[in-house]
């Protein structure tokens, strides 16, 4: 059976293309244009692997739905895809004690990243 | 009045109590300081009793000799460093050797004072180390803010300008890659989008250059008599294509003419954005109505809208930069976001107020109030 990928982005067309990407890497995308409509897709719906944009309704949204996921269904991996780390620094390295306590996410990648740097990363999660 | 604390560590006690005595009524004062500072002396006989009220005083100097009955001076000096504590060290010692300077310095001392010393002599590099922390604590503090501020511009302006460029190029990879076959009609919609997202792109860059020429805070208004329905029209007619686009039409309600002392540029940036933002957030066959009134001592322009309005949350972030409200209405609504903060800010400049009334899904009322002189 085809592994499932949640892939939360509130950009129409970046979702539009990861979704394209992911099918074209043989999984099943589900889509979610916000926290929120994850949120609802979570309540029912257990995916195998999740790609969560950072910021979406609040600039941590990425975060607060990979706590909720987590919460819920702690063995599935995420990935948090940003657009803001080269410019500013943010590394997200989770060497603070502090952040890996409530920050849970697998990995961070940047928007920009190449479809088979991507494909390579989600395999490493999903142990393929 | 500010106070920095000073702890004496010293078995001696006549050197306590003449640190205590010299520095009691000792103020210093630096030519742009608002206040001046004045100092609290504690004492310690003891390095182990210095450690004490390190921990519970927290001071801001500490004046320090090495030969001391239990631990030595430089322990205390290694623990203060240990700690990271924000504590200038000066070594005291009737012993000032070479070898004990230059073992201090190496480990944090700040300076040295040779016992004994005069009254002057301690004063005067009091005022010296005094002078010093106050200023570095006050570079520490604006570093902070500043990058603080920059750090927050920079992660939305990166997230904001690299979203577009990243769906764009996903966009030509996808047609690099023949994804969807040869025939270029296949990718109309990418081709839309990619449109789409330039547009958005590019106003962003509109607005931020429109940004920081009122961030500078440059003065180049060219205040001058300006009649308020006038400038209105003229943005009407820039937004009539939009709006023809979007099937909303354009009301101006105004009888008589109002004038005001303003930079028309800056008057007229305003109706751009409250009237491009009727029309963009309108429903289609919706209508804007635009009223320019002279109240007794201020000109209220108003503008209202048919459109899908915004909750109470969504309301209260509306001023703010970068703000785009984002909700299932919203998704295919291009905009930098930028445009109601700049509008607020050359409100500000007149003195102005604006208020925001809205209900969801019946539309919204921007008015703004410009006091008369």
């Amino acid at each position: 059976m085809k592994k499932t990928i949640l892939i939360v982005d509130d950009d129409p067309d970046y979702l539009f293309q990861i979704r394209l990407k992911v099918s074209q890497f043989g999984f099943e995308p589900i889509t979610a244009e916000s926290q929120k409509e994850a949120e609802t897709i979570i309540e029912t719906v257990k995916p195998d692997l999740a790609i969560l944009d950072l910021m979406m309704e609040t600039d941590d949204s990425g975060f607060v739905l990979a706590y909720k996921i987590k919460r819920k269904y702690p063995d599935v991996p995420i990935i948090i895809a940003t657009a803001v780390t080269a410019e500013t620094g943010m590394t997200f390295e989770m060497n603070r004690e502090d952040d890996q306590q409530w920050i849970k996410a697998d990995l961070f990648l940047d928007k920009g990243i190449r479809a088979d740097q991507l494909h390579r990363e989600i395999n490493k999660l999903l142990k393929i | 009045m500010a106070e920095y604390k000073i702890l004496v560590v010293d078995d001696e006690p006549g050197i306590r109590m003449g640190t205590h005595r010299i520095l009691q009524n000792f103020k210093v004062d630096y030519p742009f300081m608002d206040e001046h500072i004045e100092f609290k002396v504690l004492e310690a006989a003891t390095g182990e009793e210095g450690i004490d009220i390190i921990e519970t005083e927290m001071p801001d100097i500490i004046l320090l000799d090495n030969k001391l009955p239990g631990i030595q001076g430089v322990e205390v000096l290694e623990y203060v460093k240990k700690k990271l504590y924000d504590i200038v060290v000066v070594m005291i010692t009737s012993y000032a050797s070479l070898e004990l300077a230059v073992k201090a310095t190496r480990d944090g001392a700040y300076d040295f004072i040779p016992k004994p010393f005069t009254p002057q002599e301690l004063r005067s590099s009091i005022e010296n180390i005094t002078k010093q922390l106050f200023l570095k604590r006050m570079t520490q503090k604006m570093n902070k803010e500043g990058k603080q501020i920059r750090f927050q511009f920079l992660s939305v302006l990166s997230h904001e300008l690299k979203a577009p460029i990243n769906a764009i190029e996903g966009y030509l990879k996808i047609m690099n890659d023949k994804t969807f076959g040869d025939s270029l009609s296949s990718y109309q919609e990418m081709i839309d989008r990619s449109l789409e997202r330039i547009k958005g792109m590019r106003s962003l860059i509109m607005d931020l250059l429109d940004l920081t020429k009122i961030e500078s805070g440059l003065p180049v208004q060219r205040m001058q008599p300006v009649e308020i329905s006038s400038i209105a029209r003229m943005s009407m007619d820039t937004m009539r294509p939009y709006a023809i686009q979007k099937d909303v039409d354009l009301y101006l309600n105004s009888k008589e003419k109002v004038m005001m002392e303003a930079d028309p540029n800056e008057i007229e940036i305003i109706f751009n954005n409250l009237i491009s933002n009727a029309v963009k957030y309108n429903k289609t066959g919706g209508r804007v109505d635009v009223f320019i009134k002279e109240k007794k001592d201020a000109v209220e322009i108003k503008v209202s809208d048919s459109g899908i309005g915004m909750t109470e949350e969504e309301r209260s972030t509306l001023f703010q930069d970068f703000v785009r409200i984002k909700n299932q209405k919203t998704r295919n609504i291009t905009g930098s976001g930028l445009g109601l903060s700049i509008m607020k800010k050359i409100v500000d400049m007149y003195h102005g107020e604006i208020k925001v009334q809205s209900v969801p899904d019946q539309g919204s009322t921007f008015t703004i109030l410009f006091p008369l002189n």
